[in-house]
């Protein structure tokens, strides 16, 4: 186990340094610097002063090395917009975006799980074909036109919900969190339904499949023989071993919400790192979008890292077969 | 005597099926389902209309002598100002008639997103049968970086392309194909791996039958149905993404739009109640996606990936 994780950490620090190559050479080779940072009036002189500045005139090993160094200590350079460290600039943003997809993810699997399991266990009622068929749908509506669709019946029509916004916050430990306050979880609650209705068909299906791989097997009908209650069979048994898969892509779409929150923030002007991204994409903050590309790098790495390390923890046979 | 009667009565009910081609079978499996058929019917009615669409629109939504500023922003069903036609999908700030648009706009999604898939199912699967053939430390590093491309999310590689690229078709294209190649090779080298083992292709080497073609014409063939049905399923994502894409700004070009796009264009008029100039775009690209889905669903049941693999 622990040779295992050794090797498995070496692995996802090999693939961090992988990245921050490819994102340097994406954003520092294609496309020239010199021109977004010196305007195009400028002398030469001007122009070499800067060059000099900012190393790049240094071969592009050296360059490289200097961004990694920098990358190490959390320096990414100032963020051309906003003045201040990129890396900051991000932090301030980043539980609005957590906050967003946390929400999701509690309540993709609290109505996941139980459709799931009961779609699973009665498969021919009309409720379960209904309800998968709501699920198909739940799959292909692109994720962005949900959204504007939700603030076009609950903002506009109803007027029950605001169409963006964070609203009232409270502050936990220095961080501003919405779901505490009554105005904050109204903000809350289109964004999250536009992510969850996709979570939801996802976990229902993954919950479903799981149920039907596993009703037939020898030890439900030996437990069902021993004379255990449906409850026991259902929530014990069943639930048990069907957690792995669950938990497994629970864990990756925890990842892709993040990556979502660049569309469904975009969309209901939630504070977050998705909105910020889109923003410094469309003026060219480039010190901006390194700095978010090397925290998505890291993020999906460690998720990836803790997915893998409950898998083994969940699933015996999993330790068995090593790396 | 019982085991005889048994096997008269195995034999009265195999024929039928025995006699019939795998292709036919799967067909009639197919149309068995209810949804299916209609998946490959409204699939099949809007390829139809994408082809011969221009022809039926009333205008050119993108020549702006046939747009009258007049007609701008008009609700669904409202007569255009100069009289002769109905605008049945309302239209947008420009006057321009959504209908046709959308028409115009289903052209440019439907191509950019069947055609990304074609070119990365392509690349992928040879790709990825490569290195099911090859083996050894070439197959381990493609499967290394299949990994480590399918580790992050698609929207966010694709993001950071065009954000490196600039916005346009052929960019687009290009992210595409560069998010999607990795699922296609990951599928085809594991069917490849359980296809090369079998005799057949043993068979093959040894009659000595030159590489290139135990690849092209033994190995592939037989990997194709489970990359059929990744492909489906592909494309439809496809779709939804470059509609995304092209939502954020990204995408493709103001003058080549596509249903994404047409969604963003209505999107500042969404808030003062003026639904249809997103609405109806979107309803397009949802009723795409879910007909390619109920297509992909049937055909992942009757094509069995999990068995194949």
């Amino acid at each position: 186990m622990t040779a295992w994780l050794v090797h498995r950490i070496m692995q996802s620090l090999l693939v961090v340094i992988a990245m921050t190559a490819i994102v340097f050479v994406a954003v520092n080779v294609i496309g020239d610097p010199v021109a977004i940072l010196i305007s195009p009036d400028a002398n030469q002189a001007e122009r070499d002063r800067i060059i000099v500045q900012f190393g790049l005139d240094q071969p592009l090993w050296r360059q490289y090395l200097s961004f990694v160094g920098g990358a190490v200590r959390g320096d990414f350079g100032n963020s051309f917009v906003y003045g201040m460290p990129a890396l900051q600039v991000i932090f301030q943003r980043m539980p609005a975006t957590l906050e967003l997809a946390l929400g999701t993810l509690v309540v993709s699997v609290a109505f996941g799980i139980p459709l799931g399991l009961y779609t699973g266990m009665q498969p021919n009622s009309f409720l379960s074909k209904l309800t998968l068929s709501a699920s198909i749908l739940g799959f292909s509506v692109p994720v962005f036109w949900l959204g504007l669709i939700l603030i076009m019946f609950f903002s506009v029509y109803l007027g029950w919900f605001p169409a963006g916004g964070r609203g009232e916050t409270v502050r936990v430990f220095g961080v501003g969190l919405s779901f505490l306050t009554l105005d904050g979880l109204r903000h809350l609650t289109l964004p999250v339904l536009t992510l969850a209705i996709f979570k939801i068909s996802l976990v229902l299906r993954m919950v479903r499949a799981g149920v039907r791989d596993v009703v037939p097997q020898e030890y439900v009908k030996f437990a069902r023989a021993k004379g255990l209650s449906k409850q026991r069979i259902l929530f014990v048994h069943i639930l048990k071993n069907i957690m792995i898969p669950v938990v497994t892509i629970v864990g990756l779409e925890f990842g892709s919400l993040i990556a979502f929150s660049v569309v469904t923030e975009s969309i209901f002007a939630w504070p977050g790192m998705g909105k910020l991204i889109i923003d410094s994409i469309n003026v060219l903050d480039r010190p901006m979008i390194v700095a978010y590309l090397m925290i998505i790098v890291f993020l999906f790495v460690a998720i990836n890292l803790v997915v893998d390390i409950l898998y083994t923890l969940l699933d015996p046979r999993a330790r068995l077969t090593g790396p | 005597m019982t085991s005889q009667t048994e096997l008269s009565a195995t034999a009265t009910k195999a024929p039928p099926v025995a006699s019939r081609s795998p292709a036919r079978r799967l067909v009639r499996e197919f149309f068995s389902s209810r949804s299916a058929t209609l998946g490959i019917f409204l699939l099949a009615c809007l390829i139809v209309l994408a082809l011969v669409g221009p022809l039926l629109v009333p205008q050119d939504p993108y020549d702006l002598m046939q747009l009258d500023l007049l007609d701008g922003q008009l609700p669904p069903g409202a007569q255009s100002a100069a009289g002769g036609y109905t605008y049945w999908a309302g239209t947008d700030d420009q006057g321009r008639d959504m209908l046709s648009a959308i028409i115009y706009g289903l052209r440019t999604s439907l191509a950019v997103g069947v055609g990304s898939a074609l070119i990365a199912a392509s690349l992928g699967t040879a790709i990825g049968i490569f290195a099911a053939y090859r083996g050894g430390r070439a197959e381990a590093l493609i499967m290394r970086l299949i990994d480590l491309q399918l580790s992050f999310p698609t929207i966010l590689v694709a993001l950071m392309i065009l954000a490196v690229l600039g916005r346009g078709v052929a960019n687009v294209v290009l992210a595409l194909v560069i998010v999607e190649w990795a699922t296609y090779a990951r599928v085809a080298r594991g069917v490849a791996m359980v296809e090369r083992r079998k005799e057949y292709i043993e068979a093959a080497e040894c009659l000595a039958i030159p590489r290139r073609r135990i690849l092209f014409n033994h190995l592939l063939p037989n990997c194709l149905p489970p990359l059929v049905v990744i492909a489906t399923v592909q494309a439809g994502r496809a779709i939804s993404l470059e509609a995304t894409l092209s939502f954020l700004g990204l995408g493709v070009p103001i003058t080549e739009p596509s249903l994404g796009l047409l969604i963003a264009n209505g999107y500042q008029y969404l808030l003062s109640g003026q639904y249809w100039i997103s609405f109806y775009p979107g309803l397009m690209l949802l009723v795409i996606i879910v007909a390619i889905n109920l297509v992909g669903d049937q055909l992942r049941d009757i094509i069995n990936v999990r068995r194949q693999k």
